[in-house]
């Protein structure tokens, strides 16, 4: 894996980091986005302390200009990367009787169609090598659904099929393309959610817990690897059990 | 140096793995070359880094045959 040049958007904190830090430590050259430059050189510290190859860079998946501009600068510096994570996502729940088209639109924006963007800039470079990994950050709501996150379940589902489609699309040159839907994972995003909720989620948790951004990077890592070779249109759920499919 | 007749059709039998005799300039990458969607995306990345140029999406959409690449690339290398 040590030749490989990964992009990991929303590196900064939570699972996207440790995500980062996952595959850095593999021996990957990891380029970690942030949505601003002070985020950016964080990651480039973070990264320059646990010795990982590569750097932070700024990006916004909702901009089609600063994708191109990010995967420019990538290639300039690093090589055209062969291994994307697709992590960035935000959320903007709101029940959908009282919600704002904005609401609506901005996550459907950075959460599906960044996809476009940055999987559309991401495939030349892996169809020349025939080779690629690319995985897709979902979510155990697309699933299942979740009241007050019709927005960002709605754009999770979407990604589910968008794996499946390019699975099928491009297997024949050596890529596979997945997905990883977490549960609930104990990062800023689950924080927002009060005591009462937290502890009423756990109630609906086999395993009894929040899962740490540790347990899912280590499905990437796996991923990405030759051992997950002939894994691809997947979605696996890593989640203490609360949703089994 | 070779003709950019020679250097397309050097380049099309490559990329979809037929003979080079094979490559006349009326065939179709699809109907005669048994081509699928993919490859002429990949026979379009192909040209680009053999002449060095970069082919926008709507023009890359036209070239479906080898005489059409290399009407494109006259046209647009001189």
């Amino acid at each position: 894996m040590t030749d490989k040049v990964a992009l990991v958007t929303g590196a900064s904190r939570g699972i996207g980091k440790a995500i980062a830090l996952a595959l850095g430590n593999a021996g990957v050259t990891v380029v970690g986005t942030a949505t601003s430059e002070a985020g950016a050189q964080a990651i480039s510290e973070t990264f320059a302390g646990a010795s990982i190859k590569g750097r932070g860079m700024m990006l916004n998946v909702a901009s089609a200009e600063s994708v191109d501009e990010v995967f420019k600068a990538i290639s300039a510096e690093f090589g055209a990367p062969t291994i994307l994570v697709n992590n960035a996502g935000i959320t903007k729940d709101n029940i959908m009787l009282r919600m704002k088209e904005d609401e609506w639109f901005d996550v459907i924006d950075t959460n599906l169609n960044s996809l476009y963007r940055v999987v559309k800039a991401s495939l030349r470079g892996m169809t020349k090598a025939r080779w690629g990994r690319i995985v897709n950050i979902s979510s155990v709501v697309g699933a299942m659904g979740n009241a007050g996150q019709s927005n960002y379940a709605a754009a999770k589902a979407g990604m589910d099929g968008f794996t499946r489609a390019l699975a099928r699309e491009i297997g024949s040159r050596g890529i596979t393309v997945n997905g990883i839907a977490p549960g609930f994972i104990d990062t800023d995003m689950t924080k927002k959610l009060g005591d009462d909720q937290r502890d009423a989620l756990k109630g609906q948790i086999p395993l009894q817990r929040l899962g740490e951004p540790e347990e899912i990077a280590g499905v990437v890592a796996f991923l990405v690897s030759d051992a997950a070779a002939y894994i691809t249109g997947e979605t696996i759920h890593v989640n203490g059990g609360m949703y089994m499919a | 140096m070779s003709s950019i007749e020679e250097r397309v059709k050097k380049i099309v039998a490559e990329q979809l793995g037929v003979k080079e005799d094979d490559v006349q300039e009326s065939a179709s990458f699809v109907e005669d070359l048994g081509a699928d969607s993919l490859d002429t995306v990949e026979l379009v990345m192909a040209l680009e880094e053999e002449f060095e140029t970069e082919i926008p999406d709507e023009e890359a959409e036209k070239i479906t045959t080898v005489k059409l690449a290399i009407d494109y690339i006259k046209e647009n290398l001189q």
